[in-house]
């Protein structure tokens, strides 16, 4: 699928290990990188950027921000973007990867994002991957960047998850397979019986792509895809691998195989089973951030926690991914459950995940998080230590203050 | 930039860009001076104050995984670092550390020992240790690429060129 994305983005064939100069149909940057990216575009020379409705910024990761050297990185990029015509996802919006899927992926879409976890939208079978400020600068200022056309990884899915078990888990278990950097460089390929996945779970396995260390993470556009487009006013073509495609490596997994997965400090790749964890006492949950903070997860944690308290001495701090989400989850009962269950609810965004604000751990604590990365330091505390698992894990781990398989929890 | 010689400071695998630019100062982020001072800080706490100009990073697999911040690239050149050889790297530092100038070499760094002078070659792919006496090659960077960092980053190569020229 990558070379047939490029292939069709470039105007003809390509091949893995190319190196070729592509238009970009999206370039974005967040507030952690999009200040530096603006540098790198006045340095360039230029003032404007290419085509400025396919150049985004969002305020996410520091939102809102809690101090002023961040309240002048957003000030900056606010002016740059009001200069150039350039949109603005605004603090309070929500998580970059999120609104991309809500308002703006569709297949087939070449899109570059600074920040890692842009492979998320490889979920609508776009080309989506992060970069650093300069690519995302020399893509918003000249509307293309070069490339090299990644080999794919080959992903076959089949069977149906057993109750408790779900699309993280299934990702964690597959890094914790291949390693951190088991699908560096290359396209991360999902195929066979995908209708167990709905777009929110596809979009939680393609974020996490690059915790392989892959470059995408793609699903094939299917009837699903296409009913999420349409549900938001969007619409799209089905894409899918042209049969006979070749791979550089190919697994296969059972999802009635998968259990519930943890990755512990301090990498991704060091999994083990949620039931073999129990002696891990937790001092915070967090369920939110651009893996795990969408509707579908918000609604599992309140399925769970409805009626009920959470252990003594947890915090569980909830972060929507979004605006959207956070109206739903409002319509629907949810935040209220977690208020009353002892959680805190924040405002969409980044929230504690990458320790700019909110939620810092102190020195010794231990914290199970839905979100993507448990690096020493992450969340705001080298002397910290995090554990990655998810929604329903986090909330089975809320409710009994060490870390529980959620099928040991009734709902 | 062709013939490179230092003294080099050796980490482990899996260093990832929280460690080399840890997200607990990202307000330092638009003021890089700063952050370089805390470069590394949560792999080695000798690091950032100890780096002399010319200086060798050597680390094992993967290095410099997890985000894209450009950040991380950008501070360990701004320490003067010449180059960074690692086993293998984490595909967005690879990118970043080209498009901003700073020289990665993928080597075996095995048999390379903390504070050990190096020498070496980019252009030709050769790392001799001069503690050890030990040589090595690696496979030099592709045209592409090379022709990037020579122009000291991709900003450099395109104010140059007018455009991407591969
Ligand atoms: S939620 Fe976490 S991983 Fe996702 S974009 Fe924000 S900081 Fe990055």
């Amino acid at each position: 699928m990558a070379e047939k994305i490029f292939s069709a983005k470039c105007g003809r064939e390509v091949r893995a290990g190319e190196i070729v100069v592509a238009r970009v149909d999206l370039a974005f940057a967040q507030d952690g990188t999009g200040p530096l990216a603006i540098r790198q575009i006045e340095k360039l020379g230029l003032r404007g950027v290419a085509r400025p409705d396919a150049t985004l910024f969002f305020f996410d990761h520091a939102s809102p921000s809690p101090r002023k050297e961040l309240s002048d990185d957003h000030v900056f990029m606010r002016t740059f973007s009001k200069n150039t015509g350039a949109g603005v996802s605004e603090v309070g919006a929500g998580i970059c990867h999120q609104l991309v899927a809500e308002r703006h992926a569709a297949p087939g879409m070449l899109i570059v994002g600074g920040d890692s976890h842009t492979c998320t939208a490889g979920a609508f079978g776009a080309f989506a991957t992060g970069v650093g400020s300069t690519d995302v600068a020399v893509a918003m200022a000249l509307g293309q960047t070069w490339f090299r056309v990644p080999e794919s990884f080959s992903v076959e899915l089949t069977g149906r998850f057993e109750k408790g078990v779900f699309a993280k888990d299934l990702i964690l278990h597959l890094i914790g397979d291949i390693g951190a950097a088991g699908a560096t460089y290359q396209a991360l390929e999902f195929s066979g019986d995908l209708e167990a996945l709905d777009m929110e779970s596809r979009l939680t396995v393609s974020n996490m792509a690059v915790e392989a260390g892959a470059k995408a993470g793609l699903f094939p556009a299917d009837e699903i895809t296409l009913a999420y487009l349409e549900d938001r006013g969007r619409s799209g073509e089905k894409l899918g691998p042209d049969p006979g495609a070749s791979y550089q490596r190919s697994l296969e997994y059972d999802l009635g195989r998968i259990e519930p997965t943890v990755s512990k400090p301090h990498s991704v790749d060091n999994t083990a089973l949620a039931r073999d964890l129990s002696d891990v006492k937790v001092d915070q949950v967090f369920i939110g951030t651009c893996t795990n903070g969408r509707i579908g997860d918000l609604q599992i944690a309140a399925d769970m926690l409805a009626g009920k308290k959470i252990e003594n001495g947890v915090r569980l701090l909830v972060g929507p991914a979004s605006r959207e989400t956070y109206l739903e989850a409002e319509r629907h009962g949810l935040l209220r459950i977690f208020v009353e269950a002892g959680g805190l609810v924040l405002p969409p965004g980044c929230g504690p995940c990458v320790g700019v604000h909110q939620g810092a751990l102190g020195s010794g604590e231990v914290a199970l998080a839905t979100q993507n990365r448990n690096f020493k330091g992450r969340m705001g505390n080298p002397e910290g230590f995090i554990y990655l698992a998810s929604p329903a894990t986090a909330t089975a781990t809320a409710l009994t203050g060490r870390i529980t398989d959620p099928r040991k929890v009734t709902t | 930039m062709n013939l490179l010689v230092g003294k080099t400071w050796v980490f482990g695998d899996d260093i990832s860009t929280d460690h080399i630019a840890p997200g607990r100062h990202f307000h330092l982020r638009s003021n890089l001076p700063e952050l370089r001072k805390h470069v590394l800080e949560d792999a080695r706490e000798d690091f950032a104050k100890n780096v002399k100009p010319g200086d060798f990073v050597v680390a094992g697999k993967n290095f410099g995984l997890g985000s894209s911040r450009e950040h991380a690239p950008a501070i360990i050149k701004l320490a003067g670092v010449s180059a960074v050889l690692a086993q293998s790297f984490a595909r967005i530092f690879f990118r970043n550390a080209v498009n901003i100038g700073l020289p990665v070499i993928l080597v075996n760094t095995s048999g390379i020992n903390d504070g050990d002078e190096l020498e070496v070659n980019l252009e030709k792919g050769i790392l001799k240790n001069r503690t050890s006496g030990k040589e090595a090659s690696f496979p030099p960077l592709s045209k592409e690429m090379m022709g990037i960092l020579k122009d000291g980053g991709l900003v450099e190569h395109i104010k140059k060129h007018g455009e991407i020229t591969l």
